[in-house]
């Protein structure tokens, strides 16, 4: 349970959230025709006749968009539609060229599902929490109105008209910002790994229409909600939630009703207001498009999805902790972006095969590094370096150094900032620079006989149970060696000496 | 050689192709018709050059000594709800007028594919939604064909009235149509000729203008079963376009044309026998029986017991689907755009919309609108679904006894030209025999069986399974033989 309340002159509330999510599927081609949806483009130069909705003009499905809405569902754990038909949704506006939006209302193509939210107690999430998904549809984007064109006139770019987006719809089973904005993020997440939305909420591809109502803790019945549309952040989306559920508590507290409307968000004042109240909400007159056949899925085509999905996050995750032996910390961290585990699984692999270990028995070393050594100094030096010269092989070399103590910890960052630097290769810049660990042992051993000789009282206190002094003669023996002796063989060699 | 404009497809194929004249003859000879029979109406745009240079394109391939095509040399009327690419494509209605479109119909480029050649546009019903031919902006269509010893201008049916008027006429050999409710069959009916709506699926409907799209099928309006196997063998196919587009091969229904029915069943469903129907009518289907019979068929009773609700479900359907197909008409990207000064988005739509639409598109709308209606969806357009669904049980329980229905076309013959425009129920019912094989699909046409007391022409209806678009036009080649229809009407115009 989250414990998120806010705090009203007549005593606690609690909020109830549920997040519809508009995400734009990755497909070339649009949901029902096949012109183009690529990202800023001149306006009006990806509209095909089906788009601008010419006399006689008719949808064909895509089977791409398809696939992608069932591979989503199918990530998210839920149950796939084989039998789902498109709906007309009807209203006029001028950036909706049909007239209607072909969307499914009655047999969405993915029914129930579910997706963890992990805990995240620094951020109010004090445990793992499911988050019912209710359903998945497809539907197509309308095109957009420009208002800054002419001085009387709006223009339409159509470029976006019939675009195939995800309607992803939550239970209202989220009570905090914290963890609305936790539920959008680990859905960005299974979009981005399963391949079916780019997630980038700034171009818009996605989105969330933000339901928030308050409750007095303890009330079972839900409290009147509105609907924020079109938040496109994590942060506007979290930001939504506080301000609706502050501003319903006062309506409440008040005296008076909470309506149930359609809301926008003031990204400049971080607030909301009325878009359209529960009177002037439209008619929609839905009914099954009648150019279109039910879409049934085969078998083999179901098949086929499932076989393309890639490891999710979850189970990534956890293989991480339980087959990799990372901390839950690390684990979270890796997997959470598509990018993040891609460079260091790629780097996993090259260290592996560089130090001449299982994956396994270098994935503490590779995460740190990966984590926190390699993006703290990337971080230090800032624009002295060059973040392409980091390549895998090249991080793997350091590594594989470090693996095999052939250099020490911060020889390794030194190396590497050589690397981030010049784009020298690490092996030579360790040779060049004399940047490697004396491994040698007769060097290190002659050195510490002659310390071992120059202190012979310290050797019998020692020897007398001293044991405190070892680390008197690693110091003497490291700064002899001027920091470079490989402190296990030195280790090593000193215990044997003194035994 | 005016005697040519007295041919049909066949004959002028097949003549073309022999040499007993040039495809341009034809061509030349069929404009000439079409500008001499104006007062029809049954154009909306004539296109001679674009008729003349199919012409010329088929003597050429002749002259070379390749294939023809289907249709070589043949020009044909195209009902003017098909998109032709850079001519005024109207649907009849104000709100499109002046529109040309950039692309061409599946269907009509089908039709040029196969050799044929475009006479003009053909008149119809504004945006196919009328039994008559007088809700076109352009005009109502004028019937070749009076009642003897009258002068009233009479009703060629709709809404394909300018392709019914046009081929009985003979003002050109053949047109197409569409077929939402009856508007092939019940027009073929009224003027003496053929008409065939093929399965739903078996035309493409990519770039014809939407009506009711779960109901809409274009096909050919002839003068002859075999001319009406030709040209749809030329329209149908399957069009990836088209997402209802039926998947299979085309037969070749000319091939297999056979007027022997020994063996075959036809169903004679009692529900058609309705309070209302012209004696002639029901004499011509007893007559029609006779036929079959004599054609080696034969006669069973079927029961289709829920025709009755079939004509108020299509009342419920297709203006639902139309209010939402002409929602793209709103002034924005083409057609009519009617703006006043200083008039919002809002405005603009009711602006437009009101001075586009005629009055039964207005009226269809409205229904439709109505139907889909929050708190009314459920009653109506459900309801309706349903009832739908069971006319198609009905037809196919009725497989199970018989290969093929017979019924008349339509409950009376043609009418005058505004005798029904108060009386829309009245106008609707002249479709009640048409509808129910709309609503299931199925393949359907009408072909002549004589004239009745007042010289008007009736057709009879044979109705078939889905997909078997052979045994319609074989009975309807055995009618044709037998009811023996050459009657052409006096050319008055």
């Amino acid at each position: 349970m989250s414990d998120y309340r806010i705090q009203g002159a007549t005593g606690e509330w609690e909020v109830v959230i549920g997040l519809e999510v508009h995400a734009q599927v990755t497909s070339k081609s649009k949901l029902f025709s096949g012109a183009n949806t690529e990202f800023g483009a001149e306006p009006n130069s990806q509209v095909s006749l089906v788009d601008a909705a010419m006399p006689g003009m008719l949808p064909v499905p895509n089977k791409e968009c398809v696939r992608q809405a069932v591979r989503t569902g199918m990530a998210i754990e839920a149950e796939i539609n084989a039998w789902s038909r498109f709906d007309r949704k009807n209203y006029f506006y001028a950036d909706l060229p049909q007239g209607y939006q072909i969307s499914q209302l009655y047999h969405p193509i993915v029914g129930e599902g579910s997706l963890l939210i992990e805990a995240d107690e620094k951020h109010g999430i004090p445990e793992d929490k499911v988050i019912g998904i209710e359903r998945i549809h497809v539907e197509q984007d309308a095109g957009k109105l420009m208002h800054d064109q002419h001085p009387t006139m709006s223009y339409v770019d159509l470029n976006r008209s019939g675009v195939a987006l995800m309607e992803i719809v939550s239970r209202p089973d989220m009570q905090s910002p914290a963890e609305a904005g936790a539920y959008v993020r680990k859905l960005r997440s299974i979009l981005r790994y399963v391949g079916s939305c780019d997630g980038n909420m700034e171009e818009g591809s996605m989105r969330a229409d933000v339901n928030v109502s308050v409750r007095k803790v303890g009330d079972t019945e839900l409290g009147t909600r509105t609907e924020t549309k079109n938040v496109n952040s994590v942060r506007f989306v979290m930001q939504v939630i506080e301000y609706e559920a502050n501003r319903q508590v006062d309506v409440l507290e008040s005296g008076g009703t909470v309506d149930q409307e359609t809301r926008l968000f003031d990204v400049a004042a971080g607030t909301t207001r009325t878009m359209r109240s529960k009177e002037d909400a439209h008619d929609y007159r839905y009914f099954p498009d009648p150019d279109l056949l039910p879409l049934v899925l085969e078998d083999d085509f179901l098949e086929e999805c499932r076989a393309s999905l890639p490891e999710l996050p979850d189970a990534k995750r956890i293989r991480y902790e339980t087959e990799l032996g990372l901390t839950p910390y690390n684990a979270r961290e890796l997997t959470h972006e598509v990018e993040t585990f891609a460079r260091f699984e790629t780097l996993l692999s090259a260290a592996a095969g560089a130090i001449g270990k299982s994956e396994a028995d270098v994935a503490t070393q590779v995460a740190n590094w990966a984590l926190s050594v390699a993006p703290g100094v990337i971080k230090s030096l800032g624009d002295e370096g060059d973040a392409s010269h980091a390549t895998a092989e090249r991080q793997a070399a350091i590594l594989a150094m470090q693996g095999k103590s052939e250099i020490s910890g911060s020889q390794a960052k030194e190396i590497f900032e050589i690397v981030l630097k010049t784009g020298r290769e690490p092996d030579e810049i360790a040779d060049t620079e004399g940047l490697k660990q004396v491994s040698d042992t007769g060097a290190i051993e002659a050195a510490i006989d002659e310390i071992l000789a120059n202190n012979q009282d310290k050797v019998e206190q020692y020897k007398g149970g001293k044991d405190k002094l070892f680390g008197f003669f690693v110091g003497q023996t490291m700064k002899a060696m001027q920091g470079k002796a490989n402190p296990q063989v030195v280790n090593q060699i000193l215990k044997d000496k003194l035994a | 050689m005016t005697d040519l404009t007295n041919l049909g497809v066949k004959a002028i194929r097949d003549g073309v192709k022999a040499g007993d004249f040039t495809a341009r003859e034809v061509a030349e000879g069929f404009n000439t018709a079409v500008a001499e029979a104006a007062s029809l109406n049954a154009f909306i745009v004539a296109t001679p050059e674009s008729a003349l240079k199919a012409a010329d394109a088929t003597d050429a391939k002749r002259a070379a000594g390749e294939d023809l095509g289907a249709m070589g040399g043949v020009p044909i009327g195209m009902k003017d709800l098909f998109a032709s690419h850079g001519v005024q494509t109207t649907a009849a209605s104000h709100i499109l007028e002046g529109f040309k479109p950039e692309y061409e119909s599946t269907v009509s480029q089908n039709l040029w594919n196969a050799g044929a050649g475009m006479l003009g546009k053909l008149n119809l019903d504004q945006f196919a939604m009328g039994s008559s031919n007088e809700t076109s902006a352009f005009g109502n269509v004028s019937s070749p064909w009076r009642k003897e010893g009258t002068n009233a201008a009479m009703s060629p049916g709709g809404s394909s009235g300018g392709s019914s008027t046009a081929v009985a006429a003979r003002i050109a050999p053949a047109a197409t149509g569409t077929d939402t409710g009856g508007s092939i069959r019940q027009p073929a009916a009224f003027t003496g000729i053929c008409g065939i709506k093929p399965t739903y699926g078996r035309c493409s409907r990519w770039g014809v203008v939407a009506f009711a799209s779960s109901l809409d099928q274009a096909g050919p309006m002839a003068r002859s079963v075999e001319d009406c196997a030709i040209m749809l063998g030329a329209m149908a196919g399957f069009d990836p376009k088209d997402a209802t587009s039926l998947q299979m091969e085309v037969p070749d229904w000319e091939a297999a044309l056979s007027s022997d029915l020994k063996g075959k069943k036809v169903g004679i469903p009692t529900e058609y026998r309705m309070e209302g129907t012209d004696q002639a009518i029901l004499d011509s289907w007893e007559q029609g029986k006779a036929w079959l019979k004599d054609a080696g068929a034969e006669i069973v009773d079927i029961s289709l017991p829920h025709t009755k609700y079939a004509l108020p479900a299509y009342y419920i359907i297709a203006p639902a689907e139309a209010s939402s197909n002409l929602a793209r008409y709103d002034g924005v990207r083409y057609g009519l755009r009617d703006l006043p000064e200083g008039a919002g988005l809002q405005d603009m739509y009711a602006e437009t919309r009101a001075a586009g639409f005629g009055d039964e598109v207005k009226r269809r709308i409205l229904i439709g609108t109505y139907v889909l209606s929050a708190g009314f969806y459920d009653a109506y357009y459900t309801q309706a679904q349903k009832v739908r669904a069971l006319v198609s049980q009905d037809f196919e329980k009725a497989w199970a006894k018989c290969d093929l229905i017979l019924a008349p076309t339509t409950p009376t013959a043609s009418f005058p030209l505004g005798s029904l425009n108060d009386d829309p129920l009245t106008m609707y019912l002249n479709d009640v025999f048409a509808v129910p094989a709309s609503l299931a699909g199925l393949p359907a046409m009408s072909v002549p069986a004589g004239l009745n007391p007042n010289g008007l022409p009736l057709g009879l209806q044979l109705v078939g399974k889905a997909f078997d678009e052979q045994m319609v036009l074989n009975a309807g080649l055995a009618i044709q033989e037998r009811a023996g229809f050459t009657h052409a009407p006096e050319k008055w115009w």
